[in-house]
């Protein structure tokens, strides 16, 4: 039976976890809020970018997604802040800039 | 009704496991629980018993192997003592946060070194706070009557938690003792068949032992300290129905000859017939002395355990095992945190004994409460710090 989504584990109080917290619904990791362990953040210069995608397949969270442009762009409620994004860029358009919030 | 008969408890055990329909053993030999697994062992390669048994390499093994079994739906024992429950510590834990029901007879033994093969209660004190259901059977006919509890309650989908089946090795694995045994029909009506809460199975994946954050982390403990307290009503029924079935009714806490009593012995385990011979003695001799069994030791029966000791003056609270730089036992600790507070709290006296099998007879009974007489002389008050370890030389 399936049940409503919750946003965040923080909308979870102890009833609701299931018996020796089993878990039911596939893939309900990417409701897991990692953003916020991030203290750098990619940032694409689409000046430079060429739509390659390399970002796209490499990033391990399956945190960058393709915009309506065609460009990618990082999902900031999971994007941990890895750098491989920039690290595998062929063209040299990511760079990480540092959180200030 | 089954017939009775007289059989090493260890076999009758078996036997029991046998009764329940088990799917599943999966233990390593450890002394004194042998003779437990190794009759399973005999059942299922005579074709007696239609299960798995798993000869795994260790008991960190055999609990892992328990707990998938139980995880796939299967009814699963195991079967250990001191070392053993050590060694599979790790995964005793996780079998209970995962809500798996698994039944395990613990032939309570002393946890080394020095090294030793007999018995105390220093084994399941290190698995205190491991979130299972713990009773305590002190003979032959409890612990095979609790085999059937422990599979009924654990499995109860209400509960779904495993279950740990205390007996004293030797005094109680290796006796020879009159049991009664269910017939086929009890054991059919005591027992459904097993249906998990959670399975695996490839029709409906699920996932099982997943990583818990620190933002959801207490809220799981809540959820499974809340299980195991909400357990405690299925457990009397349990009881209750036992009763009805086979005429013998357990309870958390049991008490022996308490009427008019200002004094009462607190004990747990095989030595508490022990301390009856011992009581009978002193009602002889016109003191007033009582018994306290506990038989439930997780959940821990809180209110059964404070009516019972209204009125009594001074409890001799008699622990198998030491809390080395703490409060003396474990049982008198939890006592004592049961009752601070209530009012007209007994004065607790805590004596330590019968490590690593050495005996106590009634007469070291008699002499312990001999011995509490002397401390409360003259209005003293024990403190925590004040226990015992009886019988040992200077």
């Amino acid at each position: 039976m399936p049940k409503a989504v919750p946003k965040s584990e923080l909308d979870l109080g102890w009833k609701d976890i299931e018996p020796g917290c089993a878990v039911s619904q596939p893939g309900n990791a990417a409701q897991y809020r990692c953003g916020d362990w991030r203290s750098i953040r990619p940032v694409w210069d689409h000046t430079k970018c060429v739509k390659c995608g390399v970002c796209f397949i490499y990033c391990p969270d399956a945190a960058i997604h393709k915009n309506e442009e065609g460009y990618f762009e990082a999902d900031l409620y999971y994007c941990k802040g890895c750098g491989i994004c920039m690290q595998e860029c062929i063209t040299g358009c990511i760079k990480m800039v540092e959180e200030t919030e | 009704m089954g017939k009775r008969i007289g059989i090493e408890n260890s076999i009758a055990a078996a036997d029991a496991i046998k009764m329940a329909n088990v799917d599943v053993v999966a233990a390593y030999p450890i002394t004194p629980q042998t003779h437990i697994v190794e009759h399973l062992a005999e059942l299922v390669a005579d074709g007696e018993l239609d299960a798995e048994f798993i000869p795994v390499e260790s008991e960190h093994s055999a609990m892992s192997v328990c707990c998938g079994s139980v995880a796939v739906g299967a009814r699963t024992f195991t079967c250990t003592s001191a070392q053993g429950l050590a060694l599979m510590n790790e995964i005793v834990f996780i079998t209970a946060s995962m809500r798996l029901p698994v039944v395990m007879i613990l032939a309570n033994r002393s946890l080394s070194g020095p090294l030793s093969i007999w018995n105390d209660h220093t084994d399941v004190m290190s698995v205190r706070d491991c979130g299972w259901i713990q009773v305590f059977a002190d003979n032959g006919q409890e612990l095979f009557d609790h085999v059937f509890f422990a599979f009924r309650v654990g499995e109860d989908p209400n509960v779904s938690l495993p279950v740990m089946i205390n007996i004293d090795g030797f005094i109680v694995t290796h006796m020879i003792e009159a049991v009664e045994y269910w017939d086929e029909e009890q054991v059919k009506k005591y027992l459904p068949d097993f249906k998990p809460v959670n399975v695996l199975h490839p029709d409906q994946p699920i996932t099982m032992g997943a990583f818990g954050m620190p933002g959801i982390f207490s809220e799981a403990k809540k959820n499974q300290n809340e299980a195991l307290l909400a357990s405690k009503p299925h457990i009397m029924k349990a009881w209750e129905e036992m009763a009805r079935l086979v005429g013998r009714k357990y309870e958390p806490v049991e008490t022996y000859k308490l009427e008019g009593a200002d004094t009462a012995f607190l004990t747990m385990g095989s030595f508490s017939e022990t301390a009856s011979i011992a009581i009978d003695k002193l009602r002889e001799q016109g003191n007033p002395v009582g018994q306290i069994k506990l038989r439930l030791w997780r959940p821990f029966p809180f209110d059964e355990i404070r009516e019972a000791v209204k009125g009594i003056k001074n409890l001799i609270v008699i622990d198998r095992a030491i809390s080395y730089g703490g409060p003396g036992g474990p049982v008198a600790s939890e006592i004592r945190a049961a009752l601070y507070g209530e009012k007209g709290m007994p004065a607790i006296a805590n004596f330590l004994c019968g490590f690593a099998g050495r005996d106590v007879t009634p007469d070291d009974f008699m002499k312990m409460y001999a011995k509490t007489g002397e401390l409360l002389k003259g209005g003293r008050t024990i403190r925590e710090e004040d226990y015992i370890l009886y019988g040992v030389r200077e």
